[in-house]
């Protein structure tokens, strides 16, 4: 664009003004790309001091009571957030439980050995199952996948591995479908893309000769995978993984179709439980006393904090490990 | 290139212009109502808003955002009128300077899904309804309900419990009846548009509690009689205050609304759940519209009460092709004086 040939002569001389014109496009430049990441933090800081604002008389009235507490009394008016953060909690375990493995492989698979013909249309497939909204993901949980738990999964799991010690509570309870593992396994499905394809993309950066060497030395595929793709790109792998966990913490639609949306804390997976983001979509609308809607505020408030904790490990574990790297080496 | 651009550019131009000149010619003639309430409501208000449409030219828009929603709306004076499942207290009522009045009456049902159990075979009593969702009867042939269904074979299977997981109206009459059933229900749990339910699963709107209870084995849950039948689910027959068992059906619910002292409470202020009659259905519910008495904008005001006029006047035909109830005519008559006597605008 500042290529033009008829470069006006006025000024000091033609070299002088365009390093001066340079240096400040450069400061604009600066300031433009600058002004891009404090939108983003300032964005963040608003979002969290409106929550906390609009939360101040629930915390106010329940105090740290409201982060143990399993009340949820509409009538009452009691309030606690413990039910809430532990469905949020449990479903995005076995979500993660199930999608890390599953995109493991999906990325293992395509990059390693899948011939190249197949390796686009599973590629675009993963993909594509990214872009369903998750409002159908709910639908085909509840229409679906809810009457295939209740009718072969629940029982199976009720009879058999419910009687065992300690496991076994987990899995008791009535062949109903809904629940926390059905809104597991469904988060798991929607983060299955997001985590796959990042792994996806970082093992292909992998340097060819690296891989070739291992190859060459007599290692196996899974040794070449373990030992040198995965070392190669661990630091990304584990932020794909939360970026998978970010997802599902936040989740609302699909699991408010599958969760069963009932305030009670049970230690089986085949008892409904209710969510973070469920309970404010389900509640929101009909928060008749400003102490209701501020304790739906505050749940928002809370996951706000359970997600930045969850990151913060994250980048934690990822720290300690580079740290770890750092001293092998 | 440029006047390519041009060329194409003013013909859209020209487009909006007529579509906006267009626009504002109807707006010119035409009072936009604004309502927002009660989704149980919806179904007829949209049909109303469509026939008085046609007739008048005048629109009626309504968001079906919850009856919680339409009364805070209202209170915010964004809307010209809200609707509300529950009726607010005269008290609250004349503090907030709002007015309301009933527009339509319909029925909450409980319903089921057992093999073999067809359309209104089943019979519950308020009592055994709040022993189910209380979480102490958990057996479908429990003697409490084996004795109301005597020759039905019950099968010896849990009850799944489906309620609302979103505040609602149709939870508020639900529960006001079991607390006027049950005392413990009315310790314990207590009523509103969302209670602190002890047992059961929850789906969102009546559509997600039919979906569950058609999904869910051995369920029994709570809807509108609409949705009861358009999802041609089980429904059950209840055993009412006068000890008579009764199906739902328009007869019962318009005795539900008949038997009802309207006059009793100021502002219309009645839950005819468990009404006295021996035809009456138990769990009749009614829809509620609540206006301010001297609105700021009069002239939409006054043109929602034509509206309104119009609709319990000749509008109540299409109700019942909808599954609600004609407002009984002695109460239409009570309304249209209430408006006279409340309402500035009127």
């Amino acid at each position: 664009m500042s290529y033009s040939p008829a470069l006006p002569l006025e000024g000091p001389s033609p070299v002088e003004g365009r390093e001066r014109r340079d240096q400040r496009n450069d400061r604009w430049f600066r300031l433009g790309v600058m002004s891009c990441a404090l939108f983003v933090l300032l964005a963040l800081l608003g979002a969290a001091l409106s929550m906390l604002w609009g939360a101040r008389e629930a915390f106010g009235t329940f105090g740290w009571h409201f982060i143990w507490s399993s009340d949820w009394d509409p009538v009452q008016r009691k309030f606690g957030a413990l039910v809430p953060i532990y469905g949020t909690l449990v479903t995005a375990a076995i979500a993660m439980i199930m999608a890390v493995p599953v995109s493991f492989g999906i990325a293992i698979f395509l990059t390693e050995i899948a011939p190249s013909w197949l390796r686009g249309s599973v590629s675009a497939a993963v993909e594509l199952l990214a872009g369903i909204p998750s409002i159908i993901y709910g639908m085909w949980g509840l229409f679906v996948f809810v009457p295939f738990m209740a009718s072969y999964v629940s029982p199976w799991l009720d009879e058999h591995v419910g009687p065992l010690p300690i496991i076994g509570k987990l899995f008791q309870g009535p062949p109903i479908g809904l629940g926390m593992l059905s809104a597991g396994i469904v988060l798991g499905i929607m983060v299955i893309p997001f985590i796959a394809s990042v792994m996806r993309e970082v093992f292909l950066t992998v340097p060819v000769q690296l891989k070739e060497s291992a190859y060459a030395v007599g290692n196996t595929t899974w040794e070449v995978v373990w030992d040198v793709v995965l070392p190669y790109t661990r630091s990304a792998v584990v932020g794909g993984i939360f970026l998978g966990l970010g997802r599902a913490l936040g989740e609302t639609m699909a699991v408010t179709f599958v969760l069963g949306n009932a305030h009670l804390l049970s230690a089986s997976l085949l008892e409904p439980g209710n969510s973070i983001a469920a309970t404010i979509a389900n509640e929101f609308t009909e928060a008749d006393s400003s102490i209701y809607l501020s304790s739906l505020i505050a749940l928002g408030f809370l996951l706000f904090v359970v997600t930045f904790i969850v990151l913060a490990i994250a980048r934690l574990m990822l720290n300690r490990l580079a740290r770890r790297e750092g001293a092998s080496t | 290139m440029t006047s390519l651009v041009r060329f194409r550019l003013k013909r859209p131009v020209a487009v909006l212009a007529c579509v906006a000149a267009s626009l504002l010619a109807v707006t010119a003639h035409a009072e936009d109502i604004t309502g927002a309430g009660s989704t149980f409501v919806y179904p007829i208000l949209s049909k109303w808003s469509n026939s008085y449409h046609t007739k008048t030219g005048n629109q009626v828009n309504y968001q079906s955002i919850g009856s919680g929603g339409g009364i805070a709306q209202i209170k915010a004076a964004t809307v010209t009128f809200g609707a509300s499942d529950m009726p607010m207290k005269p008290a609250d009522l004349k503090a907030a300077g709002l007015g309301q009045f009933p527009i339509v009456i319909g029925g909450v049902v409980p319903v089921v899904n057992l093999a073999g159990i067809k359309p209104g075979q089943l019979i519950f009593s308020g009592p055994v309804l709040a022993e189910i969702y209380l979480g102490k009867i958990t057996k479908w042939n429990d003697p409490g309900i084996a004795a109301l269904n005597t020759g039905v074979a019950l099968p010896d299977s849990k009850i799944a419990v489906v309620h609302r997981s979103d505040g609602s109206g149709t939870t508020f009459n639900w529960v006001n009846y079991l607390s006027k059933q049950s005392p413990q229900w009315k310790t314990q749990v207590g009523e509103g548009t969302s209670v602190n339910w002890p047992t059961g699963v929850g789906g969102k709107g009546n559509e997600g509690v039919a979906a569950y209870v058609n999904q869910i084995r051995g369920s029994i849950g709570y809807v509108e009689l609409a949705y009861a039948i358009q999802n041609k689910m089980s429904y059950a027959g209840m055993r009412n205050k006068a000890g008579a068992v009764v199906q739902p059906t328009p007869a019962s619910f318009q005795a539900a609304a008949t038997s009802a002292d309207w006059t009793s409470e100021p502002d219309f202020y009645q839950v005819i759940t468990d009404a006295p009659g021996k035809d009456s259905w138990p769990i009749a519910a009614t829809t509620f519209v609540i206006m301010y008495r001297e609105p700021k904008d009069a002239a939409h005001a006054k043109a929602a009460f034509e509206f309104f006029k119009w609709a319990l006047e000749g509008g109540q035909s299409d109700a019942q092709s909808l599954d609600y109830i004609p407002l009984p005519s002695a109460l239409t008559q009570q309304i249209e004086a209430y408006w006279g006597k409340t309402f500035a605008s009127k």
